[in-house]
């Protein structure tokens, strides 16, 4: 019989858990419910007050809380991950595919003799447990079970809803950890000014910028600060993320014309992100197998291409509309604009 | 003042991405058709990681890198005739299985076992660099497994930048959630760093640096050990392409106005 643990932790606030901690206790509560499994939930956080929202669930929760735990760190997370599952015994451990707990969770499998797999979209139960995942950067599908236990499994942001229980007041078990000596301090994070973040992952929207927002022109000038203004206006006016081809964000290196705000944090697709949102727009994107890929978990999709004969769109988009993306945002922009107002 | 490294970059070879990939079932499991006659290329963002290991290797004078690389002989030596022009390093081969099925356990074992047996490997010294995630299995924990396998207790994923200080302690960005990095100093070497883009282009392809690689690396495909990987319990139920193919309504002849209405009256639906 296997028993299940939930690895979570907090948030930036050290006293909420995160949204993709959240996602993994609805994982963790329908497969517990369709094995007939006892539930154990462990908590890495600074403040013991992020298990209160875990009041509700019926399973038993375990933490290891304290200032050493505030910062996403290799050494005191893992060890307070091994903690936690030696003190759970559970023989399944699902947990958010986070960064933080992505960087210590392999690691920790092997400590305890276990397994890993990770990106995990799917859990079922077929006889025995199978998980759905992707190789080759979201081109192959499969389905893969284990005998190894412990079996860690990392679930994929977006493929569960949150678990959204009334919080309440609630002691969670401590569990004590021995720390390694720590030789890593996290100083904080570096971001774009909050006015200009333009990856949004909560976004319903995303817009797909492609190289030919800085191509010649019919007038055969290139119109990269126009362009740069059309898609601003249209994530202010929209709240849409931005994610953007390799050969756009590349161009940077490459000398030639470039949109300041792009990063290769924007990237999509083979060496970038496969973000999930409920829609997508592409704009002047070519025929490229990597923006498909980059468009995997992306709902209801549109393009605007010049070329009727994109391969990519066809029977991957919903509706492409072909034209000239210059005017049609900046038309769209004006009405998103009007709309608001 | 420079801080000399010993830095093994861990790399493996992939598809080029543009081909076409169809998954089949093979005598050792699943694979993907013709596998061995798709062009390769070296794993993007492990790519990163040894450009990224030749430029802090070539600013601390005294530092040395490794590439260290699983794959069939016969592959890694085609794919080492276009890397071998990019950077220095010395390539230390091991004979083994292609693609994205192999177990990642079995990997990082292998793996691990030749790093430890590297000659000559300051282990006071090294830093463990390769690609966050491969884009082959892309589950980013190989080099996690092997860094843990070497008793390197500092790691970092999604690596963008390092700045190594002169007392070999190092700021290093990485990718978090949001569009963000998190920042953290370490106190040095030993540590794993899973790199993903970095800040550097490709470096153009320099002939002097490919004769002189070269010279190290057809006798060291030579030598390659060969590597059996065990499947470590790991088992395929179903392997396959994603059947999800859209009816696409191509919209032609319909001016700007036209559209930027239909556009915006489908941003405003609720699904």
């Amino acid at each position: 019989m296997d028993s299940i643990l939930v690895l979570t932790h907090a948030d930036e606030s050290g006293s909420a858990l995160s949204k993709a901690s959240l996602e993994a206790v609805t994982a963790g509560m329908e497969l517990a419910g369709k094995l007939g499994a006892g539930l154990a939930i462990g908590v890495v956080a600074a403040d013991a007050a992020a298990v209160h929202a875990l009041a509700a669930t019926g399973a038993r929760l375990l933490a290891v809380t304290g200032a050493e735990f505030a910062q996403a760190r290799y050494g005191s997370d893992a060890a307070a991950c091994e903690a936690i599952c030696r003190a759970a015994q559970a023989s399944l451990v699902l947990a958010p595919g986070s960064s933080r707990l992505a960087r210590v969770a392999a690691s920790v499998a092997h400590r305890l003799g276990g397994c890993i797999d990770t990106h995990i979209s799917a859990v079922a139960v077929n006889g025995g447990i199978e998980a759905a995942r992707w190789f080759y950067r979201q081109r192959v599908e499969a389905v893969v079970s284990r005998a190894a236990r412990p079996w860690f499994l990392l679930l994929d942001a977006g493929t569960h809803a949150a678990y959204a229980g009334a919080p309440a007041a609630v002691e969670a078990e401590q569990v004590a950890v021995t720390l390694p000596p720590l030789r890593t301090t996290v100083s904080g994070f570096r971001m774009p000014a909050q006015d200009a973040q333009t990856i949004r992952p909560d976004a319903k929207m995303l817009f797909v910028a492609g190289a030919g927002w800085t191509k010649k022109q019919p007038d055969g000038q290139v119109h990269a600060e126009e362009a740069g203004k059309l898609i601003l206006g249209f994530l202010r006016a929209t709240g849409a993320s931005l994610g953007s081809s390799k050969s756009l964000v590349d161009q940077g290196s490459e000398g030639n014309f470039v949109l300041p705000f792009l990063t290769h944090l924007n990237q999509i697709g083979q060496t970038g992100s496969t973000p999930r949102h409920a829609k997508g727009l592409a704009t002047c994107c070519h025929g490229e197998e990597p923006h498909v890929v980059g468009w995997r978990f992306i709902g209801a999709r549109r393009a605007i291409s010049l070329d009727p004969n994109c391969g990519w769109t066809r029977g991957k988009a919903d509706v492409v509309y072909i034209a000239d993306a210059f005017p049609v945002i900046a038309r769209l922009n004006a009405l998103l604009e009007a709309k608001k107002a | 003042m420079s801080y000399p490294l010993h830095i093994v970059v861990c790399a493996g070879i992939v598809p080029d991405p543009l081909q076409t990939l169809e998954p089949v079932t093979t005598p050792a499991g699943p694979g993907l058709k013709n596998e061995m006659v798709l062009p390769a290329v070296l794993d993007p963002w492990a790519a990163s990681a040894l450009y990224e290991a030749a430029d802090l290797a070539a600013k601390n004078p005294g530092s040395k890198v490794w590439l260290v690389s699983l794959g069939p002989k016969a592959k890694l030596q085609q794919v080492m005739m276009t890397v071998a022009q990019k950077v220095a390093f010395e390539l230390v081969p091991i004979d083994g299985p292609i693609g994205g099925f192999p177990d990642a356990h079995s990997t990082a074992a292998v793996l691990a076992e030749t790093i430890a047996a590297l000659p000559g490997l300051d282990r006071g010294k090294l830093l463990l660099f390769g690609g966050w995630e491969s884009a082959t299995r892309g589950a980013g924990v190989t080099l996690q497994l092997v860094g843990e396998r070497l008793g390197i207790a500092d790691q970092f994923q999604g690596v963008d930048q390092i700045d190594l200080h002169e007392d070999g302690s190092f700021e290093v960005l990485e990718r978090v959630e949001g569009g963000k990095h998190q920042v953290s100093v370490c106190a040095g070497a030993p540590a794993v760093l899973g790199w993903a883009t970095g800040s550097l282009a490709e470096p153009r392809n320099n002939p002097q640096v490919g004769m002189a690689n070269m010279r190290t690396i057809m006798p060291a495909l030579q030598k390659a050990k060969a590597a059996k990987l065990d499947a470590n319990g790991l088992r395929y139920v179903s392997v396959s392409l994603p059947k999800q193919q859209r009816e696409t309504r191509v919209v032609k002849d319909r001016s700007p106005d036209e559209i930027a209405r239909e556009l915006a009256e489908w941003i405003g639906e609720e699904n």
